[in-house]
């Protein structure tokens, strides 16, 4: 370890520092023995916290997780447990009833054990959660840990840099100049340079020659959008951030949207299929149809404050990959069902002349009690509804709001004033009261298209999106630049040259040929051995 | 208008593959000395008819718009095709910034593999469902796939450094792994072979088998070497005096189209073992040795910029199209930006990959043959995610 941080050109460095912020000279005994400081340029050979070695918890926590070692080891892991995820569906696409035992019935000994290990909601366990968490930290401190540092000795670099600094360049060459040709050959070097859009700063009998140095601010940026991301995915944690739900809906039926004020009407839905000739020949032969559109056409709706009408906020004709889309509400086509029963014809007949006084459609979703149909001259009204009717202790009850069984009591009012009681249950023929003059039956069954649509909101959309833009704008610049420097000092008659690239050093060397040429200079030659 | 298409697809495929013979023989040249000339003749030569290849695959893209009103990335053979020309359209560009026509002599062949594995599947022009119709469609199909692409082009940079570097070497554990990438690849060219040999001469077999209940029927385009579980044949030509299935499959194998896929397996790596087997009885040396000679010349840290940087110049466009244009589309289509989809699943995986290549390379300086390797496993995930997720795992994104 270094006790004296002082370089010889003067400057105080803080500990820890690997090369003189001031002069680029090799500090650390381990540093001056190598040929190359490839490695140690990577952050300027800048000291970072996480490379101190007097240690309290807390650095010891950033020393872990500004490790690049740990950030990689928690990528690899995230990995392969995604990838174990999807071996067997994920329990949200299984559609069984009891998912252990379809996990047991269809992959027998490995599905069982991975639906017991938890493996079956992979995506949404704590173990997982905290796993992209650790990213994130990761992702803070890593940044932190090596942008400050770096920032400032970039910013602070100095056009004179020691001769052991630009010899340990990876790239780097010699050469003896003659006193009076040194300033010709530099004048020379740097107008090349600024040719290959270098911006030069010269100091003396030395050049600074640097490009691309944005660049270097391109992965910190784009961690910066990562970590905005992962905040949006933090924020859904918050109860009534998200919705997620859904609504099956026939063809004329108003329902609330769950978890919202609004209510939803469906005005008509439709399938349309592929016609034949729309289809390739193998395809026609197969007899299956082949669905090309599903449209719902929907209308929100909201109550309007203090009563009970209804009024009209906004229309859509739903389809899939179109939604009605209302201030984040988002109501999308996901489901079909067609001819599903929406209601029963129900005749009235007149027992005595066997003659029919005509019919009346019961809509389920539709039933208010004491609401009267007008058959004819009949008034019929109903008085009990019973969705899902069963007899329980010999009185009769409803099991559900399904319809899955329904009965009705109504009353008919004859043009004469008198009323009489009918019983009219789905599946049951019950004699009607003797003196009954009108007997009710079932005419037909009022069949109507249902869609499903999916509800949801998702508030984070935005900071995704956000987060989104600011890691593509920074893994742009990190990705399609580099920051590129050349110095050159001329010293007791010798020229020396060193360069460094953060990446992409063929490129660079061919760019320093080009250079070179010209000015008779060879550049590459000397290479130093990557360690 | 279908039969132009037809011929622009078969034209694509015949440059490509001329464009791989040009470059090969220019390569093949490099052995001797002061042969440059050779090299650089054929090179452009391969080059050139890379770019013409190029050209009719988009004129192909182009008439196969006007013929189904979509652009064509919704089923296996148009996603696979594209993304044979994203490799051909990723090695272009490489090409312009290294100028290796070695590249060229490895990526070219791969191609007329990619294109040729394309055509295995039904080449019909399909109409969309409605899940598919949105211009998200090909916004995020194509970007994703010009990142595969550029991802391919880095795995056959890897491969070359890795012929250069192990391709020679005796009794190694990497000379085995690199060969047995040779066999992968060739099985993947043989089944091609096979399956457009079974298509010309119309084979066709049918089973029936009991599946969840209701009576399924399974038709098989290969000669059925294994039948489905329990099944009974409805109608089976005979080949090579075979007309009874080998073997039955076991009964975890009793998916909808599980046994016909099996049977495609079966066949794939029994036809790439039979030509790599014919090939070593005649060459008498593992293909790394055949092919080392080469890239004997290689510019080794060349190669090794090349792996880097087409996945650095891919990275940015595969997040585009995998991961932010897929959010967006999701978020339309189905209501959401992630589902953890098998698909989406794998994009994620693949792109956390190139995520720890990137800092392994650049922060912990991983060069040269372990970056070769992770090149190739990268390939290998987007491969996975391609042909398993789509044909064994089912979810949203399986419309094939």
């Amino acid at each position: 370890m270094v006790e004296n941080t002082k370089c010889e050109c003067g400057h105080n460095n803080p500990v820890g520092t690997i090369l003189c912020e001031y002069c680029g000279k090799p500090l650390q005994q381990e540093v001056i023995e190598k040929s190359s400081i490839e490695n140690e340029m990577r952050y300027e050979g800048a000291a970072r916290r996480s490379q101190q070695s007097v240690m309290s918890l807390f650095d010891r926590v950033w020393a872990f997780f500004s490790s690049v070692k740990v950030a990689i080891s928690l990528i690899v892991i995230t990995l392969v447990l995604s990838a174990v995820g999807t071996i067997f569906p994920q329990e949200e696409f299984v559609g069984a009833a009891s998912k252990e035992l379809f996990y047991q019935q269809e992959y027998g000994w490995w599905g069982s054990t991975f639906y017991q290990l938890g493996l079956s909601k992979m995506y949404s366990q704590w173990w997982f959660a905290s796993l992209i968490a650790m990213i994130g930290i990761s992702l803070v401190i890593c940044s932190l840990d090596r942008v400050v540092p770096l920032y400032k000795a970039l910013k602070g670099q100095k056009v004179i840099k020691n001769i052991e600094f630009m010899k340990r360049q990876r790239i780097h060459v010699a050469v003896e100049v003659a006193t009076d040709e040194e300033e010709a050959k530099l004048a020379e070097l740097e107008q090349q340079l600024s040719k290959h859009h270098y911006h030069i700063q010269r100091d003396g009998k030395a050049i600074l020659a640097e490009k691309g140095r944005f660049s270097r601010w391109g992965p910190y940026i784009n961690h910066i959008g990562l970590i905005i991301f992962l905040f949006g995915i933090l924020l859904r944690f918050i109860p009534g951030w998200n919705i997620d739900s859904f609504v099956n809906l026939v063809e004329g039926e108003i329902k609330r949207v769950p978890q919202t004020e609004y209510y939803v009407k469906n005005e008509k839905t439709v399938a349309e299929y592929y016609r034949p000739e729309e289809l390739p020949p193998a395809m026609r032969s197969g007899g299956g149809q082949v669905i090309k559109k599903y449209q719902t056409d929907a209308i929100l709706l909201k109550k309007v404050f203090g009563s009970n009408e209804m009024k009209e906020v906004t229309r859509h004709e739903i389809q899939v990959n179109d939604p009605l889309t209302y201030e984040g509400l988002n109501l999308l086509q996901s489901d079909f069902q067609p001819q599903q029963l929406r209601g029963i014809k129900l005749g009235i007949k007149d027992k005595n002349t066997k003659q029919s006084k005509g019919q009346f459609t019961v809509v389920f979703h539709d039933i208010s009690l004491h609401q009267v149909y007008q058959v004819g001259d009949l008034k019929v009204k109903m008085e009990e509804y019973y969705p899902d009717f069963a007899i329980e202790n010999q009185r009769p009850i409803t099991k559900s709001r399904e319809p899955n069984k329904p009965a009705f009591i109504f009353t008919i009012q004859k043009p004469d004033g008198k009323e009489e009681k009918s019983w009219v249950i789905s599946g049951e023929r019950l004699p009607d009261p003797e003196g009954n003059q009108y007997g009710i039956d079932l005419a037909g069954f009022d069949l109507a298209n249902q869609t499903g649509l999916m509800v949801r909101a998702e508030k984070s959309l935005w900071v995704y999106l956000v987060g989104g833009i600011i890691f593509m704008i920074g893994v742009t610049m990190g990705s399609y630049w580099q920051h590129r420097r050349v110095w050159a000092r001329v010293e007791d008659g010798v020229l020396y040259i060193g360069a460094h690239t953060n990446k992409n050093w063929f490129a660079l060397r061919r760019e320093l040929e080009m250079v070179g040429k010209p000015i008779g200079q060879v550049f590459g030659l000397v290479e130093n051995e990557k360690e | 208008m279908k039969t132009v298409m037809e011929y622009l697809l078969f034209a694509t495929f015949f440059l490509y593959l001329f464009s791989a013979v040009a470059f090969l023989v220019g390569v093949s040249g490099a052995k001797k000395k002061g042969n440059a000339e050779r090299v650089k003749k054929w090179g452009q030569t391969g080059l050139i008819l890379a770019i013409i290849g190029v050209t009719l695959h988009v004129a192909f893209i182009i008439i196969r718009i006007m013929i189904s009103g979509h652009f064509p990335t919704s089923n296996m053979f148009e996603f696979i095709a594209f993304l044979c020309f994203a490799v051909v359209l990723g090695f272009i560009i490489v090409f312009f910034i290294y100028r290796s026509f070695v590249l060229g002599a490895f990526v070219m062949p791969i191609a007329v593999i990619l294109l040729s594995y394309a055509t295995v599947f039904p080449r019909d022009v399909q109409p969309l469902i409605p899940a598919l119709q949105s211009s998200w469609l090909y916004i995020h199909v194509t970007t994703a796939a010009i990142g595969q692409g550029l991802f391919g082009v880095s795995f056959v940079a890897g491969l070359v450094y890795l012929i250069h570097k192990v391709g020679n070497r005796d009794k190694s554990k990497s000379a085995i792994s690199l060969e047995l990438i040779f066999l992968v690849l060739i099985m993947f060219g043989s089944f091609s072979i096979v399956s457009t040999i079974f298509q010309m001469t119309g084979y066709q077999a049918t089973f029936k088998h009991a599946y969840k209940g209701a009576e399924v029927v399974q038709e098989y385009k290969l000669p059925a070497i294994v039948s489905p579980y329990e099944s009974k044949a409805v109608k089976m030509d005979s080949f090579a005096g075979m007309s009874k299935p080998l073997f039955e499959s076991p009964k975890i194998f009793q998916g909808e189209k599980a046994a016909s896929k099996l049977n495609s397996v079966l066949w794939s790596i029994g036809s790439g073992l039979i030509i790599y087997g014919i090939y070593f009885a005649i060459a008498r040396k593992r293909l790394g040795k055949l092919l080392h000679p080469l890239v004997q010349k290689l510019n080794l840290e060349l190669m090794d910029e090349i792996v880097y940087r087409s996945i650095v110049i891919g990275y940015p466009i595969f997040t585009l199209g995998a991961l932010i244009f897929a959010m967006i589309w999701a978020n339309q289509a189905w209501g959401r930006p992630w589902g953890w989809d098998p698909k989406e699943t794998w994009a994620f995986i693949t792109w956390m990959f190139y995520s720890a290549y990137l800092h392994l390379r650049l922060s912990r300086g991983w060069h040269g043959e372990k970056s070769a390797w992770l090149a190739v496993v990268g390939f290998a995930i987007i491969l996975i995610n391609l042909i398993v997720i789509n044909l064994v795992i089912s979810g949203l994104h399986s419309y094939t």
